[in-house]
């Protein structure tokens, strides 16, 4: 092994503990209470984990919370990035996910159609 | 797919002994039932350091360190928090004398002070996988030290950096590079000392078993900088986890070409061999460590020369203590001016302490030199348990001494220590309150230099044993009005006269105890009494007359038959001719009608 490809293996491996370094850009964080894993919160945390790893955005954490009370909006979903508001989506789904990761995440504009509150 | 959660699982001895692997295996089944395998990640890390709380898990992104974790806790914290996201809270850190629940590591006072250089990867990373040291930075150093550094540039930024040994003595780890560099080659060998002997100290233990890697980039580094090309890591046999890991380590580095021939792809080769040792204290000594390395009995020769000129098998060799070791890719990585802006002017960087005994936290720290005593005690340490009274400090274990309360505010570094009759020491710290008797602790500690004595050197080996015989007298009550000045010509003597460290230091914690705690000696000598009520032979145990209800519990436990009395008709009473003092019925009693009392038994007439 050279220097070289010991940087490229560290170059590799340090996304791989992304989770332990706590410097997300955003947090994506799904409402996973009963009633929200009832309306399918797992599929749709799936979703956004899939598709965060086919993209290799290595920024963002995915996260869950309790019940908050919306049931009729489950799932419920919200993102937060950096410096900007918190939004919240309902009824979410694996392909809503997948968009919110495109749009959202990746080009920065939230899915307004989906949001149903937005807090700082 | 992308995971979402870090699930670090101390394998820590301590952990460990608390049955961590079960832990880790229950996890590992309900994750895989919850079919959460592909998005939770178990990894096993070495020693996190609050060992007092084990088993411990520390999960990321959000932080949540659980503590006293049993295998029957798995479902439930699989079940709400890896999959609902719920934290147990039962199961969070909870500071023992708020009661109040901490959620995030950080949040936590025990980590919040310390400055993690040394350990910072200890607990962080599985130590088992290269690639995760690899990610954290692992081998940069090396890299940098043979690709773009010259020796002679290594060697000024260790000696720029003012770090000093960590095995206790603190002498400029630098200087003594230097001095082996000059030497002719073409063999010379570079050593690590993780014979760790003191009792309660785990220090090395925790970092060969938390991070291996450390070390063994540390020695490469070392022995690119002096000519060597061949290294040991002398390691106890009673760590056996710690032999597993480092060999394995060893073994990972080799197969990528990070250690063996041809480093790197560089001409520079460098080998590391383990030696195991068999657990004598006195193979900490360097020339001990150094003969037991070539095979020969562990016994300590004069110096010079020094093992610099004429170490394993007459080469100049270099021998560095593990955590010494552990601080070099630091260095390289980030320069004297960073390294010599944490700590003290004169001891710089930090020191890595095994704290245990009568505090709340105990376990394994890292804090900057100069952190005071008190910050380490009461602020990381969480203070005494069960509202007791602080009393004493014992830092350096055996070899070193005790410090008293009015010194709570003295900055950990290697001479103000020394001022107070202690010393640094390798990094033991044992903590003791009101109900620890120094005389009864000096006795201990110094039972512990007189078995280990290699016996070479007479006031060593027959002064120890005189110094117990009178410290053994004097706790039995039958002390003698010049023996507090016998034990001090003694202990001087032996300093004076002793060849090693541990003949020259076996002596301080009678010689500190003395000085600090004087009047604790003469009241078992002149007054017959125990103060702080250990020594059997000064105290007695009595029943109230008033508050016994005479319920027989005491009289049940008595393991001598000492107790008398009929139930229902108080009060009992105990015969103190056939009493053993063992404090069985205090403890039954559920009135708190049993008081032990200072002084001798009162006889019955």
């Amino acid at each position: 092994m050279k220097l070289e490809e010991l940087r490229q293996i560290r170059e590799r491996a340090s996304k791989d503990l992304s989770l332990r370094k706590g410097d997300a850009r955003v947090r994506v964080v799904i409402g996973m209470g009963t009633s929200g894993i009832a309306a399918g919160a797992r599929d749709v945390m799936a979703a956004f984990l899939d598709e965060i790893g086919v993209r290799s955005l290595t920024d963002v954490v995915v996260t869950q919370t309790g019940e908050r009370g919306l049931a009729s909006s489950e799932p419920v979903v919200e993102v937060h990035v950096d410096g900007e508001p918190a939004v919240v989506y309902g009824q979410m789904t694996a392909d809503r996910a997948r968009r919110v990761v495109a749009e959202h995440l990746v080009n920065g504009n939230p899915v307004s159609e989906f949001v149903i509150e937005v807090r700082d | 797919m992308r995971r979402r959660l870090d699930v670090l699982v101390c394998s820590g001895a301590a952990c460990a002994s608390a049955h961590s692997a079960e832990v880790k295996a229950a996890l590992s089944r309900e994750i895989a039932a919850r079919n959460l395998g592909a998005e939770v990640r178990l990894v096993e890390t070495g020693c996190m350091g609050p060992c007092e709380l084990g088993p411990v898990l520390l999960v990321y992104p959000d932080g949540a360190f659980y503590v006293r974790v049993a295998p029957e806790d798995a479902a439930e914290i699989v079940e709400e928090h890896f999959l609902k996201g719920r934290p147990v809270r039962r199961l969070l850190w909870e500071t023992p004398e708020a009661r109040r629940i901490v959620e995030e590591k950080k949040q936590v006072p025990f980590f919040e002070k310390q400055h993690k250089i040394v350990l910072s990867n200890c607990g962080e990373i599985d130590p088992e996988n290269l690639e995760e040291y690899i990610a954290v930075g692992g081998y940069e150093a090396l890299g940098q030290a043979l690709t773009e550094k010259s020796p002679e540039e290594l060697i000024e930024t260790i000696v720029a950096s003012g770090l000093r040994g960590r095995g206790g003595a603190g002498f400029p780890t630098g200087l003594k590079w230097r001095f082996v560099a000059k030497e002719a080659g073409p063999t010379k060998y570079v050593v690590c000392n993780a014979d760790e002997g003191d009792p309660g100290a785990f220090m090395d233990r925790s970092l060969l078993e938390g991070d291996p890697h450390a070390v063994i980039e540390g020695m490469e580094i070392a022995a690119y900088a002096v000519g060597a090309t061949h290294g040991y890591v002398y390691v106890r046999a009673e760590y056996p986890l710690a032999i597993k890991r480092l060999t394995g380590a060893i073994d990972q580095a080799r197969r990528v070409g990070l250690l063996g021939a041809n480093v790197l792809e560089t001409d520079f080769s460098f080998d590391i061999e383990l030696r195991i040792g068999a657990g004598a204290f006195v193979c900490g000594e360097e020339t001990a460590l150094i003969a037991s390395i070539e095979g020969k009995r562990g016994v300590p020769r004069t110096r010079p020369p020094y093992p610099a000129v004429s170490g394993v098998f007459g080469r100049p060799t270099l021998i560095n203590n593990a955590e010494t070791w552990g601080n070099i890719r630091h260095i390289v990585l980030n320069g004297p001016e960073w390294f010599s802006s944490v700590g003290t002017e004169k001891s710089p960087g930090t020191k890595v302490f095994a704290l245990s005994g009568k505090v709340n936290n105990t376990g394994l720290v890292e804090v900057p030199m100069g952190t005071t005593l008190r910050e380490l005690i009461f602020d990381i340490g969480g203070g005494i348990p069960d509202g007791k009274e602080f009393k004493a400090v014992q830092t350096g274990g055996p070899s070193g001494g005790c410090i008293p309360a009015e010194y709570l505010d003295t900055p950990i570094d290697y001479e103000s220590l020394k001022e107070l009759g202690t010393i640094m020491g390798s990094g033991g710290v044992i903590v003791m309150d009101e109900d620890n008797c120094m005389v009864n602790i000096a006795k201990f500690f110094l039972e512990f230099t007189c078995d280990e004595s290699c016996g070479q050197c007479v006031p060593c080996r027959a002064g120890t044993r005189q110094m117990l015989d009178i410290l053994g007298r004097i706790t039995d009550g039958e002390g003698r009005p010049d023996d507090i000045e016998r034990l001090r010509t003694l202990g001087e003597t032996i300093i004076d006269t002793s060849l090693c460290g541990l003949g020259r230091s076996a002596p301080n914690p009678v010689l500190s105890t003395l000085r600090h705690f004087g009047d604790e000696y003469r009241a078992h000598i002149e007054e017959g009494t125990c103060p702080a009520k250990v020594c059997t032979a000064l105290i007695r145990f009595e029943i109230d007359a008033e508050t016994c209800r005479a319920c027989d519990k005491c009289r049940k436990v008595c393991p001598a038959g000492a107790i008398s009395g009929t139930p229902g008709t108080p009060p009992y009473r105990i015969d103190a001719e056939v009493c053993i003092r063992c404090g069985r019925c205090a403890e039954a009693c559920p009135f708190g009608a049993i008081r032990v009392e200072s002084g001798p038994a009162k006889r019955d007439t």
